[in-house]
């Protein structure tokens, strides 16, 4: 009936359909060009980031010594390999080996002042080239601090990967019917429950440990696959698994309640806007008005809130893994600490650097797709 | 501030946050007390001391009050030292000169399991001629079974299980092959298998001292399965002393970051809010820089380089959060105070920057950072612990989190020992809870916008 009584309407949507290509178009490009320029300015605040660990690891002179080291594992293996050299009496390899490291350090500008060098480093640390370890070797043997560290990413990506989606649709759907059932008593349970998130995942880990493995003994008490790890898939998927029900459900412990109570207060307070109460005197079906009038508007924030959960999780899965003995990064931070492997605790700081980065990058980029002012072209100046 | 008050009183109506209040002022008694109970010197000495320290304490016993919860009991720690006059102690002239001194202990041992150690520690003077020491073991049936003979130096100590002679001597009477020498000593020889028997156990200790001015004194020790009110550890410490000296650590590092971050945070938001330009965009590109550092690794970087102090790193913290995410909603809130008349009425009468700064924007906002500090406790307090589950804790204080990072490192919930993790976690687990749920008691009561929901 509203057609009939207003036939512009008719005439206004097919106008808009004919000029839809091109404003989709338009989006996009904006959406491009919001990106990039996100992505820009994240390298560019990592660049800092990373230039701020350089200098403090730095002030004790632990990057120099990096470098003098791996310039001197060069140069002797370089000479071991020469035959000639080996006929040498010991004084004179000592003294050839003092002069070539000399003209080696010279050459990398180690003889530079700070300021210098510390670009240099700094260009070092962003692309991982930190040269040996001095302890740790990866499994495969190496002892390049770029291998060592690249060959434990999958594992760390795995599980927090899995634990961050799981936590970030169940509490998405949960906070929705909670409010929805505001007041009922699963929404008071969430509400008693929220200050149980105050600790963290390792926190709780250690009580999943004593319970599950140490008491039930039902699930492992630590580790990514049964040794020896099998060698059929399906086997090795399923022993992933097993390992890793324990490490999820500690992170989801953690966050769960107070992501849910979150995501309910702020669907109630969006619940009650005026746009909101008028869709429902329309008589809009319930899961149109939460689609369209309750989630849609709320998406960025949505989005925005579980980038800053997401920052935290990261830096809490250092002790998450050495708990659960998971061997990922944050893992193998812990055993660098504990021989103190300057090389790798540099390098990791500057990988957290990186993932901190990435997620906000990738967060971001999901904000501009959900956040209608970025493809109109309003907020392309950013948050 | 009056409206503060009155707002705080109306806590009452959250049970939650009243019980939170009780666990936190609780803490709060503990942490004043210990110090004052327990100085810090000594408490460094009671965790520090070395050895000789907790010689007479098991390892890796349960607390006692484990007893309570099992129909088996564990047996105690019993200690008899002479010096301390414990026990009968007679002094006998055999000839010129030699003397017999005697000590004769007796005990109760009502417990259901054998002592996992048993230790005659002795401290001898003489000059040249050691003092010769002889035991006899008497069981509540009767029998006497010869313990074992030693000639002790100046400070020595007579492990009961090296004895190869008295295993030999137990298992024939037990029939028991391998038999341990605890579980000998105290087996009933008259039932099946290993079952310990209950009644009085005697010790007799014949001293016979060859000088005029020889002297000896012992000490007996049966270590027990449980120990104390917390139990001890690894190396023989008491746990309470840990766990009371964390407590007041815990909560001077969380309060004080705490009210260090937010209100230093929310005085740079009004600074930059207020002067705008420049200033304000260099803050909030510092904000951006500083969410991509990330905290844990700075910290460990730090740890492992420099200094594990725990006041460096409490001072780390709160530089690295007073440019968090905080100052963006400070940045909202202070950007709507800006345009309120109150402001325009204090800038028409001639007042400066800073007076309005801290006299006009950040009182307007202070009801909204009380409900802040309480919350962001808990997340610094489990900061120290992460520190120092990682092997980073203060090198000298005993902390909650070096507990866990010990007997973590020692395979306690591997091993069966949950006490270990179990004590300390509860405290940081009670101080979290404690904190969020008076922080979101006081959110609602600040907040009418959640209070209405």
């Amino acid at each position: 009936m509203s057609q009939e009584s207003f036939p512009i309407d008719v005439n206004a949507e097919s106008s808009i359909q004919s000029s839809s290509s091109k404003a989709r178009s338009q989006a996009i490009t904006r959406l491009l060009r919001y990106s990039a320029l996100r992505l820009v300015a994240l390298f560019f605040t990592i660049v800092v980031g990373v230039y701020v660990t350089v200098l403090i690891a730095n002030m004790g002179g632990h990057v120099d010594d990096i470098r003098r080291g791996a310039i001197r594992e060069n140069v002797v293996l370089a000479a071991s390999l020469d035959p000639e050299f080996r006929q040498l009496p010991d004084e004179q390899r000592t003294a050839i080996i003092q002069e070539r490291v000399a003209i080696q350090e010279r050459r990398f500008g180690l003889d530079q002042p700070f300021i210098i060098r510390s670009f240099v480093y700094l260009r070092n640390a962003l692309t991982l080239d930190l040269g040996f370890s001095e302890g740790l070797s990866s499994d495969s043997g190496s002892r390049l601090v770029k291998n060592i560290i690249l060959e434990r990413l999958p594992s760390t990506l795995v599980l927090f990967g899995t634990a961050n989606l799981i936590l970030f649709f169940v509490s998405l759907f949960l906070g929705l019917s909670l409010s929805r059932r505001y007041g009922s008593f699963f929404d008071k349970l969430v509400l008693a429950m929220a200050p149980t998130s105050a600790a963290p995942g390792w926190f709780y880990g250690l009580f999943l440990i004593l319970i599950f493995a140490g008491l039930l003994q039902v699930l492992p008490f630590g580790g990514m696959v049964s040794a020896p790890p099998p060698d059929n898939p399906l086997e090795y998927g399923l022993s992933l698994m097993r390992h890793m029900v324990l490490p999820v459900s500690a992170t989801l412990i953690s966050a769960i309640f107070i992501t849910i109570y979150n995501w309910r207060t702020f669907f109630l307070i969006y619940s009650s806007e005026d746009y909101v109460e008028m869709a429902k005197a329309k008589g809009l079906p319930d899961r149109m008005i939460e689609r369209r009038y309750i989630l849609r508007p709320t998406l960025p924030n949505i989005v925005t809130s579980f980038a800053l959960l997401l920052i935290t999780l990261w830096t809490g899965a250092i002790i998450l893994e050495t708990v659960f003995n998971w061997p990922g990064i944050g893992q193998l931070y812990f055993r660098a600490i504990g021989i103190f492997d300057t090389p790798v605790i540099l390098a990791n700081t500057v990988v957290y650097a990186y993932l901190l980065g990435v997620t906000v990058f990738l967060l971001d980029f999901i904000y501009a797709l959900v956040d209608p002012r970025v493809r109109v072209g309003e907020g392309s100046q950013g948050r | 501030m009056n409206v503060i008050a009155a707002r705080l009183r109306q806590i009452r109506r959250y049970p939650s946050a009243i019980f939170g209040l009780v666990i936190i002022s609780l803490l709060l008694i503990v942490a004043v007390a210990t110090p004052i109970f327990i100085p810090y010197g000594e408490a460094v000495r009671l965790w520090r001391g070395g050895e000789d320290m907790w010689a007479e304490s098991p390892r890796n016993a349960w607390p006692i009050w484990y007893n309570w919860f099992r129909s088996e009991k564990l047996p105690a720690t019993i200690v008899f030292d002479s010096a301390d006059g414990d026990g009968e102690t007679t002094l006998e002239n055999l000839s010129a000169d030699t003397r017999e001194a005697r000590f004769i202990y007796e005990f109760d041992f009502p417990y259901d399991d054998f002592p996992p150690e048993m230790i005659l520690f002795s401290k001898a003077e003489f000059d040249e001629k050691q003092p010769h020491v002889e035991m006899t073991w008497f069981t509540p049936d009767g029998r006497e079974i010869r313990a074992g003979e030693f000639s002790p130096g100046p400070s020595d100590s007579f492990r009961f299980a090296q004895d190869s002679r008295l295993q030999r001597r137990l298992e024939r009477s037990t029939g028991i092959d391998d038999i341990l020498v605890e579980e000998g000593m105290f087996d009933d020889p008259e039932q099946e298998g290993l079952q310990v028997l209950k009644g009085t156990y005697r010790l007799e200790v014949s001293a016979l001292l060859f000088e005029e001015k020889s002297n000896v004194d012992v000490t007996f020790v049966s270590y027990g399965l449980v120990h104390g009110i917390a139990g001890t550890d690894h190396r023989r410490r008491d746990l309470t002393i840990a766990l009371l000296w964390g407590t007041p650590i815990a909560m001077a590092f969380g309060l004080i970051a705490a009210l260090g971050t937010t209100v230093t945070t929310m005085s740079i938001a009004a600074i930059g809010v207020w002067f705008g330009g420049w200033i304000d965009a260099f803050i909030q590109r510092l904000t951006e820089v500083n969410n991509i550092i990330p905290l844990l690794p700075i910290l460990i970087m730090v740890g492992t380089f420099y200094s594990r102090s725990i006041w460096l790193m409490l001072g780390l913290v709160v530089v690295f959060s007073i440019f968090g995410l905080a100052i963006k909603n400070y940045r909202a809130i202070f950007l709507q105070v800006r345009e309120l008349p109150y402001i325009d009425a204090a800038r028409a009468y001639g007042a400066n920057d800073m007076r309005i700064i801290f006299r006009y924007l950040i009182p307007r906002i202070l009801p909204l950072i009380i409900p802040q500090i309480v919350t962001l406790v808990p997340g610094f307090v489990f900061i120290e612990a992460s520190l120092a589950v990682l092997g980073l804790g203060d090198p000298i204080l005993p902390t909650w989190g070096k507990i866990i990072q010990d007997a973590n490192s020692q395979g306690a919930l591997f091993n069966g020992f949950y006490y270990w993790i179990l004590e300390p976690a509860v405290l940081l687990m009670l101080a979290g809870l404690g904190f969020a749920m008076v922080g979101f008691a006081l959110d609602r009561i600040f907040n009418p916008k959640l209070r209405e929901l």
